[in-house]
């Protein structure tokens, strides 16, 4: 034992593997990193300009990355939560913010909805192929007059004889231009309150669907991001995701899987971003010495690097309730409140280590602020995850 | 009564730089992000309008005016809604022709002070270097002498307007001495083969011009040494506190128009049944914003009179500056969160804002190196 030894001394290189994590969780996070930075990364700087390519996924789906927590029967490596995590936390390595987002909507947010409330029929249509990487999904909820008020969405589903009506628009859709199906958060019920919502698997190419303006934003250009309109979109009744009334708590579920892998990957992104950065202070020299050494820039890593250790036991913490039975609305909250938060911070110290450097384009440290701004904003904003934290107390 | 050190004389100029900002600068501004440039015309016009010799005397072609009527044209400036427009025009009036102004001979100022305030010749200064930043005195561009004047060999980088400058005030090594002695201002000119400029892809100033610059040969006659040979240094260092004091008003100018827009839209947006300023949250964070806009105004005007005054103000104009720079982007980073889904979108500009107000803690003398001088300032 350590503590019998007459000079104790720390191992900072020690490697380092949560109590969590298997041995076959960081053998899947070596291939996950090994691709990433073979075959994703070199084209990253393209990508910005063109979003990346749908063979993106047929890749992926190939080598079993879209399914790594998904059951084998359709196409999945049947693994538990955590290798999913894996995925979100290795994906950065890509350096591509809307790339880990696309993927993260397909596999995170779009498809559970339809492993958990679908029908045999919507898993073999949608999920298997998604899994293999051959069709795209996405996911509707946010609506230009309803963003955080997600129940104040208005696009309207009718009944019509077999079929159900739509009418309405979506938008901030990631993956919205590529996809062939969208989960659909509608409102069928006017009258019904949070029991007034239904989920729709909608093709993409059904007549009335309209994918209006690729939106331009601070960051994420990797990504796809969509307005869309659906305008009298009749899809038949066996297109209903779920229960017909239960659409809102399909939907609240969904995000809380979602919240937590965006955490993880906030995380990931935070501790690349803050290795990168040290590898700079260490090489860079001003005054004489390597900047990393002086005492101000060496306590901003310091800080930096407490920040990410205690976002990442948080998450690691929650993602172990998570997979054993909980449903901890509360943890998971609070781990994504902080980790996008710590992650923007961070971001923002690199560029600010950097120097002139950091301000350029070329160091790609902006690029990490500007994707990771989102988190902040995307999936509940701050407001709702302190909304929600607040209220988990009753007031 | 706020102690703004300005009175009604500076009103007037106001309006005028309001107007022009609001109806020839503002409705262009996007247009201009996208080409990654604005064009020349714009100084032509600001010339045209006397904006870019407000305190130059007149027989240079100037306004004859102060710091104050300069420090006006930076606030209003600020509104544009572009830091690359704002902060190419910025270095043209505020930091590339003061050295002219003020340490050049009589036949400089006729050849490049002149032509500037008239806006046929655009300037760029020209300090920064791939191995120098923070580090002034680590400068490594090297000027020989030849006849008639002087070679330089070396690179610049992050050069403002460094594409399209007709000249550049730069400092260069003049002597093979370490450190802060042997450096030299010389004015070079652009249209000659051994200068050459590639444009920066940059987080904001999109549509600014931002440069690096290699210097290969280039020529500087004799008679463009601008002060005395090998004391430069003091030249970089004499213009500082006036950079600064423009980079914090145009920092208080720039937070007060994300706060005046944040405003305008909470109050127009709904969410649960009512505006977002209807929530408490929301309506305190506004509050704190104000108050962070307000402390950076006061702090930036008390530097600003006593500059003016001639009083020695480095500790408060470096306060204001290490103040403010970083209050822009906290307040416009806060503006942008509570725009929402929006505020990411390009749509709504005040992402740009964000991203246009990043560089106020790099450019000018990092936040770090702000630390640095007060600590020395206050004897620590």
């Amino acid at each position: 034992m350590a503590a019998t030894d007459p000079v104790l001394k720390p191992d900072f290189g020690a490697k380092r593997t949560h109590f969590i994590l298997t041995d076959e969780h960081e053998q899947l996070r070596e291939s996950v990193r090994s691709f990433a930075t073979k075959e994703l990364a070199p084209h990253a700087e393209q990508w910005e300009e063109t979003t990346f390519p749908d063979s993106v996924f047929r890749r992926m789906g190939a080598l079993g990355f879209l399914g790594l927590d998904k059951p084998e029967q359709y196409g999945g490596q049947g693994g538990d939560y955590y290798s999913a995590l894996v995925l979100a936390e290795e994906i950065v390595h890509s350096g591509s913010g809307g790339l880990a987002m696309g993927v993260a909507v397909h596999t995170d947010m779009a498809m559970p909805p339809i492993l958990a409330f679908g029908t045999e029929e919507q898993k073999q249509e949608w999920v298997v192929p998604a899994i293999a990487g051959e069709k795209i999904l996405c996911l509707g909820i946010t609506e230009p007059d309803a963003g955080s008020d997600v129940a104040g969405i208005k696009t309207r589903a009718v009944r019509d004889g077999d079929d159900y009506v739509i009418n309405g628009s979506k938008t901030y859709i990631t993956n919205g231009h590529r996809a062939d199906v969208i989960v659909l958060v509608t409102k069928t019920d006017p009258d019904a309150g949070y029991d007034g919502f239904t989920l729709f698997l909608v093709p993409m190419d059904a007549p009335g669907v309209v994918r209006e303006a690729r939106l331009r934003k601070l960051g994420m250009h990797a990504s796809d991001t969509a307005l869309l309109a659906f305008q009298d979109v009749r899809v038949p009744a066996s297109a209903v995701l779920g229960q017909v009334g239960k659409g809102f708590y399909h939907i609240m579920w969904e995000l809380q899987g979602e919240r937590l892998i965006g955490a993880a990957g906030c995380v990931a992104g935070a501790q690349h971003c803050f290795d990168r950065t040290l590898q700079y202070a260490l090489e860079r020299t001003a005054f004489g010495r390597q900047i990393g050494r002086f005492q101000a820039i060496r306590h901003k890593f310091a800080e930096m690097a407490t920040k990410i250790e205690t976002a990442r036991q948080m998450v690691y913490t929650t993602a172990w309730r998570f997979k054993n039975g909980e449903y901890p609305v509360r943890e998971i909250s609070m781990a994504k409140l902080y980790a996008s938060r710590i992650a923007v911070e961070v971001a923002d110290e690199c560029i600010q280590i950097h120097g002139g450097a950091g301000y350029m384009k070329e160091y790609g440290v902006e690029r990490v602020w500007r994707d990771m701004r989102l988190n902040r904003i995307g999936a509940g904003t701050d407001e709702i995850m302190l909304d929600v934290i607040g209220r988990s107390y009753g007031l | 009564m706020h102690p703004s050190p300005f009175t009604d004389e500076h009103d007037d100029l106001r309006a005028a730089v309001r107007r022009f900002v609001e109806t020839e600068l503002r409705p262009n501004v996007r247009e201009w992000e996208d080409a990654r440039w604005f064009p020349d015309a714009v100084f032509h016009r600001a010339a045209e309008l006397g904006f870019l010799g407000l305190k130059y005397p007149e027989e240079y072609g100037g306004q004859g005016g102060d710091h104050l009527h300069d420090a006006v044209w930076t606030e209003e400036l600020a509104r544009c809604g572009s830091g690359g427009v704002a902060a190419g025009l910025g270095a043209h009036t505020g930091i590339a022709t003061p050295p002219i102004w003020k340490f050049g001979t009589e036949d400089q100022k006729r050849r490049y002070l002149a032509p500037a305030v008239a806006g046929e010749r655009i300037a760029a200064l020209a300090i920064t270097e791939p191995d120098a930043g923070s580090d002034v005195a680590a400068i490594r561009a090297r000027a020989t002498r030849v006849d008639g004047g002087w070679t330089v060999r070396g690179a610049k980088t992050y050069i403002t307007n460094g594409v399209r400058a007709s000249f550049l005030v730069t400092a260069v090594k003049t002597t093979g001495e370490g450190g802060h002695h042997g450096l030299s201002f010389l004015l070079v000119d652009t249209d000659q083969p051994g200068v050459s400029a590639s444009p920066l892809e940059k987080m904001g100033w999109h549509a600014g011009d931002t440069a690096l610059i290699a210097l290969d040969d280039a020529f500087v006659p004799e008679e463009n040494l601008l002060g005395r040979e090998n004391e430069g240094f003091a030249l970089i260092m004499a213009n500082f506190q006036w950079e600064r004091l423009m980079m914090a008003l145009g920092a208080v100018g720039a937070m007060q128009d994300a706060y005046d827009r944040t405003v305008a839209y909470v109050k127009r947006r709904n969410a649960f049944g009512r505006p977002l300023s209807g929530f408490q949250a929301l309506r305190h964070k506004l509050v704190d914003l104000a108050t962070t806009i307000h402390a950076g105004r006061c702090t930036t005007h008390d530097a600003l009179a006593r500059f003016v005054a001639g009083e020695n103000a480095i500790r408060e104009v470096t306060m204001a500056k290490l103040l403010t720079q970083r209050s822009a982007f906290e307040v416009i980073d806060a503006c942008l969160q509570l725009h929402g889904g929006a505020g990411y979108m390009e749509e709504h500009e005040i992402e740009r804002m964000a991203r246009d107000a990043r560089l106020g803690s790099i450019g000018g003398g990092t936040d770090e190196i702000m630390r640095e001088i007060l600590g020395k300032v206050l004897d620590l």
